[in-house]
């Protein structure tokens, strides 16, 4: 007789501790497709209403419909962390996903990256996303749900632009400057000091208002929301709201492929271990296992993307062969996908793989170029930077108020798309108050200045 | 090691809340009437392009409309992209030819549309309630004057009548009125009965009849039809909102003149010449025998190309400045080759002929799917100044 998801999931959980995983409590729970399907959309269970998602939805319907994906699990870090399993799966499946689930729970709590964003953010981010959900809802309420959205137009628009390492808690900036005296640093002060080269107090010349930003300036959620001319109190708190998202998905972005490595590193450990389960169940559940971190469709010769799930697994399984268990946990704890791309994607492991780097025309040729494995790594990594965003930052706010943006493009290899980018100013300027430009350049390289309104 | 369970097994049905409603779907039905408004807002682009006179007389029109894109910025789309993918391959290998599309894992959902498309329906109603919006046009009144229906009205009561035009309010109220003087009186008597009563008053008609008469000989165009069609729909539709009845006559004409029913009318195809009287006498014999002008309003559309038998003019001239008396508009719209010579024709210029009599006459030309709207809007505009006047 089949044993029940509760008694495996217990099994499981004694196992991986006894394996030396180490997590906080999770709260497991059993819903229904059409639930797993809507947290695929949002990212999060309960998130704040807005027209965008509904399309997102429709998309994910059709291909559910289709048959395209199917979502076996998904789980929030945090203490106690959350997960959902589909009720539809079987009971082999959901022993595996148990499994899956505390790989993803141990990483959460032992991941630099992982600390300290919950340490940011709270250690109860399903609960605090349906707060915002809540607080949202009520702004709609009081000042009507066209001016809630223009805000979130414009503040989920920004979503990916936020700036993770300067942290979510963050001061406005000084008002004033200092003069900046030369002589600041100690070596030139104890210079100074040296017998026979006096030199006269310094003057302390009058206060300097700072100009604004700075620097370069690529937090604009956070700048919008500290700085906008005429922004109110509420308006700023769905900004901020949004914000504190973005801070939340940053980790479980920059960290993907050694998340899901080592998630299915220790689900297919502990299933192989688990001498609890029977031998016909075990196959079941480890063929659910090869489904998930397959390489590509079977049918496909190749593959234009690289499974995380496969790529974080394979590398898991070579760190832990050849470096031990100590030293990979070790890694899970420090490293974030560019720091385990760059140091273990070795050149054979990529080779083992078949990993390679392809080019693709605009007039749909598409040509394998090579497996250099340093090209490979960048290749891998692109898409990775600031959630995939173009680098944009906040240059100056003129003397009229108009916010000047800055397209980095040397960093982006290229310039934006104008049409989106235009209407992104546009829901920018429904916020700002104030004419909004943005510098980048246009196809041939040549600079192009993007305005709002238009002049 | 002694720990707390972490698993505290699978909660289920005592949260089931999240059942009670689907945030992707109200945030989908959001979407939608974000969709609706922008269509709205173009509704010219819609009116023309929507083939609003399907076959079946539906209240609604499907429009294919896109997605909203809810835009970030974004990069250029650059004319060839690096990416790094994983298979049996060796360097130089084509995996598409160009012109190919690429597969289907190439990234996910994401904002690609997938050959997904939204078919909106609105409703014809909504859409007359958005164009008299946008016209700011008053709603059309029924207009008193020479057409007139005799029908019955509540008008006053009565202590006699039939039990079911007994007003129980009213009764009520007499009763009390008499219990106010005679507190001990009976709850009631037949003498606290009212009854509503109907006599027969003239009123103003409700009913009218629209002619479309169009010139189906060799020179009228696929396109020509096409436009003219969805010019007389619209007109059809605002019309609907004045009368209670409203009656349709199709008439088509070469050189002589028929009558067909609605949906034969569109596919008629003649050879031949252009005879406009025809098609003028036969109006103006169905209104003899059909349509007495006491009792309805009259419009009459006329399509054409402008093109006439020079040897017509005369009789046209003649049958249609009769047919402007009876009638409380008559619009001529005319499809003509080039915008230059629009209304600069023989057809043209016997409406023109009328309409400086003081009749209420418009001519409109319709070169572009665009210019239908035009065409629509300044029908209403000067059908109201018509009815003001």
């Amino acid at each position: 007789m089949a044993g029940t998801i509760e008694t495996y999931g217990r099994k499981i959980e004694d196992l991986a501790r006894a394996q030396g995983l180490d997590f906080y409590p999770v709260q497991f729970e059993e819903v229904p497709d059409s639930f797993m399907m809507e947290v695929a959309v949002y990212g999060l269970p309960v998130r704040m209403p807005h027209w965008s998602f509904g399309v997102r939805y429709i998309y994910q319907l059709i291909q559910h419909r289709m048959g395209h994906s199917r979502l076996f699990e998904v789980v929030f870090p945090g203490n106690p962390g959350r997960a959902y399993l589909a009720k539809g799966n079987s009971v082999q499946e959901n022993t595996l996903v148990v499994a899956h689930v505390l790989g993803h729970a141990d990483f959460s709590k032992h991941n630099e990256l992982f600390r300290r964003s919950q340490q940011e953010v709270g250690y109860r981010i399903v609960d605090q996303a349906a707060g915002h959900a809540r607080q949202i809802a009520a702004a709609m309420e009081e000042h009507g749900q066209e001016r809630v959205e223009q805000i979130l137009d414009a503040a989920l628009a920004l979503e990916a632009h936020i700036d993770a390492f300067k942290g979510l808690r963050r001061e406005r900036y000084p008002e004033f400057v200092e003069e900046q005296l030369i002589d600041d640093d100690t070596f030139r002060q104890r210079f100074h000091r040296l017998p026979g080269d006096e030199r006269p107090a310094p003057q302390h010349e009058p206060k300097k208002r700072a100009s604004l930003p700075l620097q370069p300036e690529r937090d604009l959620l956070w700048f919008i929301a500290q700085y906008a001319p005429d922004l109110e109190g509420w308006e700023r708190d769905i900004f901020l709201a949004v914000r504190e998202e973005s801070f939340y998905f940053y980790p479980v972005f920059a960290c993907q492929i050694m998340n899901e490595g080592w998630a299915s590193y220790w689900h297919a450990r502990l299933l192989r271990e688990a001498d609890f389960i029977p031998q016909n169940e075990y196959l079941d559940a480890i063929k659910t296992h090869s489904d998930v971190v397959r390489p590509h469709a079977a049918d496909r010769q190749a593959s234009l993307s690289i499974n995380p799930y496969h790529l974080g697994f394979c590398m898991w399984e070579s760190i832990i062969d050849n470096l031990g268990m100590e030293k990979a946990m070790q890694i899970r704890a420090q490293d974030d996908d560019f720091g385990f791309i760059r140091n273990y994607l070795t050149a054979e492991l990529a080779e083992e793989l078949k990993l390679f780097r392809y080019k693709a025309s605009n007039d749909g040729a598409v040509e394998v170029v090579d497996r250099e494995i340093n090209a490979l790594r960048d290749a891998i990594l692109a898409p990775k930077y600031s959630f995939g965003a173009p680098a944009i930052a906040v240059r100056h706010v003129e003397a009229d108020g108009t916010l000047h943006l800055v397209h980095e493009h040397g960093t982006d290899g290229r310039g934006l798309d104008f049409k989106r980018s235009e209407k992104v100013l546009d829901y920018l300027h429904r916020v700002w108050r104030r004419p909004v430009k943005l510098d980048t350049v246009d196809a041939r390289g040549e600079g192009r200045t993007l305005r709002t309104p238009a002049e | 090691m002694e720990h707390p369970s972490t698993f505290a097994g699978c909660r289920e049905a005592d949260q089931d809340w999240y059942d009670l409603f689907s945030r992707g779907a109200r945030d989908w039905l959001r979407h939608n009437e974000k969709v609706r408004r922008a269509v709205r807002d173009k509704l010219p682009e819609v009116l023309a392009n929507a083939d609003v006179l399907g076959g079946d007389r539906s209240r609604t029109v499907k429009v294919p409309v896109r997605f909203l894109e809810h835009c970030r910025f974004r990069l250029r789309d650059a004319d060839e992209m690096l990416g790094a993918g994983q298979g049996d391959v060796k360097p130089g290998d084509q995996l598409a030819a160009p012109g190919q599309q690429q597969g289907d894992d190439q990234g996910e959902g994401g904002n690609n549309e997938g050959g997904v498309q939204l078919l909106l329906e609105l409703k014809i109603d909504d859409i007359v309630e958005w164009l008299w919006e946008e016209l700011q046009l008053p709603n059309l009144q029924s207009k008193t004057g020479a057409t007139q229906d005799d029908d019955y009205r509540r008008e006053g009561w009565s202590r006699r009548g039939v039990r079911s035009r007994l007003d129980r309010r009213r009764s009520l109220k007499e009763s009390l009125k008499r219990r106010a003087v005679d507190p001990d009186g009976p709850a009631f008597t037949d003498e606290d009965l009212r009854f509503r009563q109907l006599v027969m008053r003239r009123q103003p008609a409700t009913q009218a009849v629209v002619f479309f008469a169009m010139d189906v000989s060799s020179s009228m165009r696929d396109r020509d039809r096409q436009l003219a069609k969805t010019f007389f729909f619209w007109v059809v539709e605002g019309l609907r909102r004045q009368y209670a009845r409203l009656e349709l006559v199709f008439i088509a004409h070469t050189v002589k003149a028929w009558e067909f029913d609605e949906s034969e009318f569109f596919q008629v195809r003649g050879s031949g010449g252009t005879v406009a009287s025809s098609a003028f006498s036969l109006v103006r014999d169905t209104i003899a025998g059909r349509y007495d002008p006491a009792r309805y309003n009259i419009y009459l559309f006329y399509g054409s190309d402008g093109e006439n038998f020079k040897d017509d003019h005369e009789a046209a001239e003649a049958s249609l400045r009769e047919i402007a008396t009876l009638a409380s508009f008559v619009g001529y719209v005319e499809t003509p080759a080039t915008e230059e010579r629009a209304l600069d024709s023989e057809t043209g210029g016997i409406f023109r002929t009328v309409a400086d009599e003081g009749r209420a006459v418009g001519s409109y030309a319709l070169t572009t799917n665009e210019s239908v709207w035009d065409a629509i809007r300044a029908f209403f505009r000067e059908h109201v100044a018509a009815e003001a006047g």
